[in-house]
């Protein structure tokens, strides 16, 4: 209790796992509704457009949530990590500002267009304005994915005299090759998040049947994207972030493995537990060889384990930190066998009547949620012990000034606000997904009333 | 290099009080100039455009500090904590006030709503005004730029002090009845019918209050800060800045008294930027004030960042900058005109 890093640790940890929940949504969503105005102009058909129209609708709530509990992130690292701003901050406050400057004031400039101006502008004009803003929110996502990249793999700085860095190289730091491969891992993933959930909807009016031909449509569309991100994400990308935490943090891929043992020709885990106190993993299964393969390109390379690093190097949640890559990577294959199926079914031209296919893509929309926030915690736990990996290590970069008690409590306060904040989303989006795609989104729909609180 | 980047700092923070000023100052009149459901949907959609784009403006500033001048980024957030966490909360409060409010069209959830709406508005420009207040009275600094303030002491401005005393309280109050006044003079060029009738009125009752506390305010302002104020003969962009500030006052009056809306609206952008501008250039090269020992002050030059840090950041300001002034060009002609009552599902 007494000690403030935990606090400062959780609360940012905690803002930024909810905050991640809506601009994952919002920037693959971007891109399907890119895609669906396409196919609005192309076949002219209205359910096009008022399928586009409804996720506009969705994108614009999802977006504003987004908006709010994402401009208390910038300024906890003044409030809660003030040593690391302070030491830091002119390299990765580049970035920081820069998203701000070339993509927020964009994005909010396209917004209200995108929402509310579709009767003052053309249809092409529209569809420049989806996508302005995919533009807008991929790009933010770049700066933000950047910054975290020099956390993970400090690039183009240099130390000023006053101990604190400065960026040398503007163009080694911007094309981090950490952040490139990142980039592609994460907004890949946030393209398979949006398909799931623009599945499950097509699935939930599906299963109702009601909203036919735009169920249909979410159903094509997001199968179909939802199954050729669930491979990319997987492969290339996934394996080329691998590749890279093998090269740059061996560490982390032991502790993300269980691995404590160096050897020749390792395995990988499909399932155990880690036991830190005997040091071992408790009941594996294995797959021989393959972390070899995959981690260096060799099926009998080394692997260096965890006892052959100096104890406090180690990342210091080594349990979590395995269990969440777990986590990760077996929703990961599960997302490309659900998609691939659904394809399949949808080829066949089967997927509309398929019940049961149908129930499994209504529900499964969580899980890419889970998938995402845990493999930001295999990133950032494998990250530990350091705030900048080799730099800066997360217990010199917090506040010192504050302490642990008023950073509790603001903890405190978020999870409340944020309790309320979920609620009247839930609610909101509940009675949008009640009122349906239908009609032309002008005067409320009066079949709908009351049919989802 | 450093002073360049006081001056994108100062010109952030100007933007950012006009421009989200104006919808703070819509906000905290909203259900005084507003009566109606209609009306209220009038002054959303008056704002709705804009105020998303005008709340970046401080993460903006934010960015500007981060770089430029992280130590006083740093120093500020941490030791201003729990007032920092009051505005980030009040300003999720008031966003989500704005776009959930007609979404359900239930006269219980929207009162709510107005009221949230309201009552964040109104907390945010009194926040921020004793935010500027504390940076003019000084801060505990210790040796190293480091602060911790409780929310208030024995309100006396002498140490030990609080982030509220008489001197901040009275900045958060004059900041409120100036943002109001500037939130009024943006509704009555804005909105239509009754709102903008009513809000003319408010504009004038308020900028005539502001313009009587201009008067003590200043005085205070002498008695917390001497070397502030007396640098100020001796400055002559001072001048300059004090004379857009007075043109801007006598441009509010002129327009509010002969129906001029855009005079009126751009007179108070012009005070309240000469304002905010004067303070930035009596208070250079002081970013973060030290109270009692003006050694330990955090200046542009003794928490500026490295000089290569800032020149490639100088370089992509320079490119970025200009866009974002399209941007609000673009969108304030795109938005021209008076707003009207969006009705049904679409608007505000």
């Amino acid at each position: 209790m007494s000690d403030p890093l935990l606090w400062h640790r959780l609360q940012f940890a905690f803002t930024i796992v909810y905050h991640y929940i809506f601009p994952q949504l919002t920037m693959g969503l971007a891109l399907l509704i890119v895609v669906i105005k396409i196919g609005a102009l192309r076949t002219g058909r209205p359910e096009w457009d008022e399928t586009a129209r409804f996720w506009i609708r969705i994108f614009a709530v999802n977006f504003v949530v987004g908006v709010v509990t994402g401009i208390p992130m910038e300024f906890q690292f003044g409030t809660n990590w003030a040593r690391f701003s302070k030491f830091a901050g002119s390299v990765i406050g580049q970035t920081l500002a820069m998203e701000g400057l070339f993509a927020f004031f964009l994005e909010s400039a396209v917004i209200g267009t995108l929402v509310f101006g579709e009767r003052r502008l053309s249809r092409r004009a529209h569809l420049m304005a989806a996508v302005a803003l995919f533009a807008g929110t991929w790009l933010s996502g770049y700066f933000i994915v950047c910054t975290n990249a020099f956390m993970q793999h400090p690039v183009g700085h240099g130390l000023a005299a006053d101990g604190t860095l400065y960026l040398a190289d503007f163009w080694t730091f911007l094309l981090n090759p950490w952040a490139i491969a990142q980039y592609a891992h994460t907004m890949i993933a946030s393209v398979v998040t949006a398909s799931f959930v623009v599945a499950a909807v097509g699935a939930y009016y599906a299963l109702l049947i009601a909203h036919l031909g735009h169920a249909r449509i979410m159903l094509r569309v997001a199968t179909i994207a939802g199954l050729v991100s669930s491979v990319l994400v997987a492969f290339p990308t996934g394996d080329r972030q691998a590749k890279l935490v093998a090269e740059h943090q061996p560490i982390a891929l032991a502790a993300m493995e269980g691995h404590f043992e160096t050897g020749a020709g390792v395995g990988i885990v499909l399932i155990g537990q880690p036991n830190m106190r005997e040091r071992r993993l408790d009941n594996p299964i294995v797959v021989p060889r393959l972390l070899s393969f995959l981690a260096y390109g060799t099926w009998h390379a080394d692997v260096k384990g965890l006892n052959d690093f100096p104890h406090s190097d180690w990342p210091d949640n080594i349990e979590l930190l395995y269990y969440s890559f777990h986590i990760m990577a077996g929703l990961g294959t599960l997302f490309i066998l659900t998609m691939g199926v659904a394809v399949l079914l949808e080829w066949r031209g089967r997927l509309l009547t398929h019940r049961a296919w149908l129930w499994v893509l209504m529900l499964a929309f969580p899980f890419p949620y889970i998938a995402t926030t845990a493999g930001w915690m295999t990133a950032e736990l494998g990250r530990q012990p350091w705030l900048i990996y080799g730099l800066m290590r997360t217990a010199h970069g917090s506040s010192a000034n504050v302490e642990s008690g008023t950073a509790l409590f603001t903890l405190i306060g978020f999870t409340g606000i944020y309790f309320v904040l979920g609620v009247l989303f839930l609610f909101v989006i509940g009675r949008e997904i009640a009122h349906g795609p239908a009609g032309d989104g002008s005067g409320l729909a009066p079949h709908s009333e009351g049919a989802h609180g | 290099m450093v002073e360049i980047w006081f001056g994108l700092a100062a010109i952030m923070a100007a933007a950012f009080v006009v421009l989200d000023g104006f919808d703070f100052g819509a906000g905290t009149l909203h259900l005084f100039v507003a009566k109606s459901d209609g009306e209220r949907r009038q002054v959303l959609s008056a704002i709705g455009p804009f105020w998303d784009g005008n709340e970046v403006c401080l993460l903006a500033l934010g960015g500007v500090l981060f770089v430029a001048f992280p130590r006083v980024l740093a120093s500020g957030l941490s030791g201003f904590y729990f007032a920092i966490f009051l505005v980030l909360w009040s300003l999720i409060l008031r966003g989500i006030s704005i776009e959930l409010r007609s979404h359900v069209a239930s006269p219980l959830w929207t009162a709510a709503w107005d009221a949230s709406f309201a009552a964040a508005s109104t907390l945010l420009p009194v926040l921020f005004g004793a935010a500027l207040g504390n940076l003019i009275r000084g801060l505990p600094l210790d040796g190293d730029g480091w602060f911790s303030l409780a929310l208030f002491t024995d309100f006396s401005a002498r140490a030990p002090v609080g982030i509220l005393d008489w001197y901040t309280v009275a900045a958060g109050v004059f900041a409120w009845v100036t943002i109001a006044g500037h939130g009024a003079t943006f509704l009555a060029w804005k909105a239509d019918g009754s709102v903008a009738a009513r809000s003319h009125g408010a504009a004038l009752w308020l900028y005539g209050a502001a313009t009587i506390l201009l008067v003590p305010m200043t005085i205070a302002t002498g008695i917390v800060n001497a070397p502030m104020l007396a640098a100020l003969p001796g400055r002559p962009l001072a001048w300059l800045t004090l004379a857009v500030a007075v043109a801007g006052l006598a441009a509010v009056g002129i327009g509010l008294r002969r129906r001029r809306d855009l005079m009126a609206f751009l007179g108070s952008c012009a005070f309240i930027t000469g304002m905010l501008a004067t303070t930035a250039v009596c208070l250079f090269p002081v970013v973060l004030r030290a109270l009692g020992d003006d050694s330990r002050s955090l200046t542009v030059f003794n928490s500026g960042a490295p000089d290569q840090s800032l020149r490639i950041a100088l370089t992509w300001y320079a490119l970025g900058l200009p866009v974002v002034v399209i941007y609000f060009i673009v969108l304030f002609r795109l938005h021209r005109g008076r707003a009207a009552a969006a009705t049904g599902r679409e608007g505000y």
